[in-house]
């Protein structure tokens, strides 16, 4: 069946001649940019000069699994059950609190990490994604660990198989503990986790009812965690084995085949290509092409590759009224200006923490629900705090800043951190401008820029660079 | 322009005739009312935020949960408040703290998104709008042009404002100020996305020239988030001329473990918050002419979970408060009897009530444009 799809779907795009032709130098842009982190004109010109059917494939045959920054020491050692607060001492629950702090910010930093150096910024974009899906917050969960073993969950299944990663995040402890399912048990389910899975990670609102919910949440009753490892653990003892109805399906469910149930809706592919749709292509999906997809999706035994293969090769992706109608996110805007302008870092927390004040905090999504992100990603606070750190990192290599001059903080202040950072960073604009010479039709706006700045460009390049990243263009991609 | 002008100005404002001994110039309705919203997110639990102390329903349903009726801060016979609002109690005393009780819509929702949603949007629960229910508001009827903005928005999330209102969201206006030098307002039409960070920057350059200054308070603000969100609610209307509204918010009340010591947190920060708003506005001389109102996506269920907490429920309680707010309990008593099959509460007041009584008897507008509907003023606003 999959070979099959698979096969239909190769001759469609061997069929379509416009595919044949190689991207050309703004539609490779434009890939790059929308699954990636700002694309650098070598990258662009390699892939100018493939089909979008080969673009992609060669986009998706780059997926790294595997992170190339070693995780935090913490995150190999054996897992420790949380104290008791109330029985602790109160330095000792400080301490214990400065500790989940520093993990906490021990994974900004690392994830931070990986995405300014990562060779394939379309696995972080969909780690990112399904960060951004599968929500889980260090505010709720409180252990780190489990926190990152969530990550490299939602890593392994980035780009491999959805169905796979609903079952892995139903069954994740983090995800146990954010959404209550730990403390679920027969006579008493707790319906937080159900009512999500169906609203937020699965059907979306409206495809369901509120007696669904609560037939659901009896079937993850007794899905747990052993204290002792933190991993999942199913107590039989606390689980309800009566029967269920769950839309329209009865029978003695437990979670898995209530996730079954889900899977095998057509509203569910459709969620989660619509929900692709938006993060890729547009703000407003076309309902018709997103069935289609979500028909290639679920046929295809929920492969991702394939929901992505065909939003990232159909016409709609290239169409003119798509170009530079998305906003960056924060991520995109940090991530993206420090590659783009080849800024070596560091230290990666101070920009995990930028990406925090401009709304993202990774680990940390404001709900359930997640970042809402688009045209929300920009409000009147947050529009200023993107000004105002676009204008930090290139006021970075303005002459008379001898670095001696400057105050060297301790190294356990953040603030200082966050100072030495910045003062640190060195954006070499005679190198920069130099990789456009001799690239003919190749100016520094069309990589920098989704369109052309609203604003009046003045002066020498590195002047109208300035001028450029503060225009209202560069918060689009 | 002075008040009485702008009034006479715009059509959408009336001036109410004052009656009985209250001097004329207070009870003049239009945008020199301001509106405060206190959004509680997450869903506050009316049950034990204003609490049905007499009756053994309240009890049998939360063993756990239920506040003792020795702690309960008594209003009358029945009903009480949370002992960490105790701050309210001067407000209650001096009758300018409006309690309604029994608030929710029919057919509720029970996610947090879409009931939040349906509150924001002033929708039927069935309802989709693409605006907030101010939003609407404005768009028929915008606060004058020499104000800084129709609303701000402390903290995210644009809520009631969402969609078309003159509005912008602000951690702390001396930060907002500082940074708004960056914005180039600059007129231009274009992709959606493009149209909206274009709109933001001319927002943000007018907000700015209407919020500079910065008042020095006696008022002591309490620390902590809903303090600083406070402070900056009053400093937002200590600016002339100000807005028409402004929406602060404190959460999260998502209580679904371990409710008594989180719950018990929020109410004592809420409630020492709205005493310092208070306090600031009186030093505006703004209290007469200031409505707080608090509100939030649902109640909590009226049977506690198994958790030391409770799920999403539907109807509760609400607060407004201010110097022309007629105190007393508002709406029904939780009818602990009449539960839903899923255990949640009956409403007896209707959101778009409160909305009704803001734009009705505050601003002195008709509600049914905007809420699209006949609601009734609650009648908490002495006119």
């Amino acid at each position: 069946m999959i070979r099959r799809v698979f096969t239909m779907l190769l001759c469609g795009l061997l069929a379509s001649p416009v595919l044949a032709r190689p991207l050309g130098f703004d539609d490779a842009r434009h890939l790059l940019n929308r699954t990636g982190f700002a694309a650098n004109p070598p990258e662009i010109t390699e892939f100018s000069s493939l089909t979008r059917e080969a673009a992609v494939a060669r986009l998706l045959g780059w997926t790294a699994r595997a992170p190339a920054v070693p995780a935090p020491d913490w995150t190999q050692m054996p897992y420790e059950p949380p104290p008791r607060l109330p029985q602790l001492s109160d330095e000792a629950r400080k301490d214990y609190q400065r500790q989940l702090i520093g993990q906490g910010r021990d994974l900004k930093a690392w994830w931070m990490a990986e995405m300014l150096t990562t060779t394939s910024p379309l696995t972080e974009k969909m780690v990112l994604f399904w960060h951004n899906h599968f929500t889980s917050s260090l505010r709720k969960v409180r252990m780190p660990l489990l926190m990152y073993r969530q990550h490299m969950t939602l890593r392994r299944h980035a780009l491999g198989n959805f169905r796979e990663l609903l079952h892995a995040l139903a069954r994740d402890p983090a995800m146990l503990i954010y959404l209550d399912g730990v403390a679920s048990r027969k006579g008493q389910p707790n319906e937080n986790f159900s009512r999500e899975l169906m609203e937020l990670f699965t059907l979306g609102e409206g495809h369901y009812a509120e007696q669904d919910v609560k037939e659901a949440a009896r079937a993850f009753t007794g899905w747990s965690i052993d204290r002792d490892s933190g991993e999942f653990l199913f107590r039989r003892a606390l689980h309800d084995d009566g029967v269920k109805t769950v839309l329209g399906v009865s029978g003695a469910h437990d979670g898995a085949a209530v996730i079954e149930i889900l899977l095998a809706r057509p509203e569910t592919a459709e969620f989660i290509v619509a929900k692709l749709w938006r993060e890729f292509v547009s703000a407003e999906p076309d309902m018709d092409e997103v069935r289609r997809i979500a028909g290639l999706f679920r046929a295809g035994a929920y492969d991702i590759r394939v929901a992505l293969r065909e939003l990232l090769a159909g016409d709609a992706f290239y169409a003119p009224r798509h170009r530079a109608g998305l906003v960056k996110s924060p991520v995109d805007i940090v991530v993206g200006t420090l590659r783009q302008f080849r800024m070596t870092v560091a230290d990666p927390l101070p920009y995990a923490l930028a990406a925090g004040r401009l709304g993202q905090d990774l680990f940390a999504p404001p709900n359930v629900k997640g970042w809402p992100g688009g045209a929300t990603w920009i409000n009147a606070t947050t529009l200023l705090s993107r000004r105002q750190f676009l204008e930090s990192v290139f006021r970075s290599n303005e002459p008379g800043m001898a670095p001696a001059m400057r105050m060297t903080p301790a190294a356990d202040d953040l603030r200082g951190r966050q100072q030495r950072a910045l003062d640190d960073l060195r954006f070499d604009d005679v190198a920069w401008f130099a990789q456009f010479r001799g690239a003919p039709g190749q100016d520094w706006q069309r990589v920098v820029l989704a369109m052309p700045p609203v604003a009046a460009m003045a002066g020498d390049d590195a002047a109208a660079l300035r001028l450029a990243v503060q225009d209202a263009a560069y918060q689009l991609k | 322009m002075n008040r009485r002008e702008f009034l006479a100005a715009s059509g959408a404002a009336t001036v109410a005739v004052a009656w009985g001994a209250q001097p004329a110039a207070a009870a003049t309705t239009g945008y020199g009312n301001v509106l405060v919203l206190v959004e509680l997110q997450g869903g506050n639990d009316g049950l034990n935020t204003v609490i049905p102390c007499a009756d053994p329903a309240y009890y049998a349903l939360r063993p756990q949960l239920a506040i003792p009726r020795g702690q309960v801060l008594a209003l009358d016979a029945a009903t009480g408040l949370h002992p960490a609002l105790q701050p309210l109690q001067a407000l209650w005393q001096a009758r300018e703290l409006a309690i309604v009780q029994g608030v929710g819509y029919p057919d509720a929702n029970l996610s947090h998104f879409r009931s939040i949603e349906i509150w924001d949007t002033a929708s039927r629960s069935n309802e989709y709008l693409p605006d907030g229910w101010l939003a609407r508001v404005f768009k028929a009827a915008p606060a004058p042009p020499e104000y800084a903005a129709d609303g701000v928005v402390v903290g995210s999330g644009m809520g009631p404002f969402a969609g078309g209102a003159r509005a912008v969201a602000i951690t702390n206006t001396e930060q907002f100020l500082r940074q708004a030098r960056l914005a180039q307002p600059v007129a231009a039409a274009g992709s959606g996305a493009l149209a909206h960070i274009l709109k933001t920057e001319r927002e943000v350059a007018q907000a700015a020239a209407g919020l500079a200054g910065n008042h020095a308070f006696a008022t002591a603000f309490p620390a902590g988030a809903f303090g600083n969100a406070v402070r900056t609610a009053a400093q937002v209307i200590a600016a002339q001329p100000g807005v028409a509204a402004v929406k602060i918010g404190l959460g999260s009340f998502d209580t679904h473990r371990g409710q008594l010591a989180t719950h018990a947190r929020l109410l004592q920060e809420l409630a020492g918050g709205l005493l310092a708003l208070k306090s600031a506005l009186v030093e505006l001389q703004r209290w007469d002419s200031a409505l707080v109102m608090t509100y939030s996506e649902f109640g909590r269920r009226a049977t506690e979970n198994g958790s030391g907490g409770t799920d999403h429920g539907t109807a509760g309680a609400h607060f407004a408060m201010g110097g022309r707010v007629r105190g007393g309990l508002y709406g029904r008593p939780p009818e602990l009897t009449r539960l839903d099959r899923n255990g949640n509460l009956p409403h007896a007041v209707d959101f778009r009530d409160l909305y009704a009584t803001v734009l009705g008897d505050w601003w002195g507008m008709s509600p049914q444009r905007a809420l699209g509907g006949r609601f009734q003023p609650v009648g908490f606003i002495r006119t």
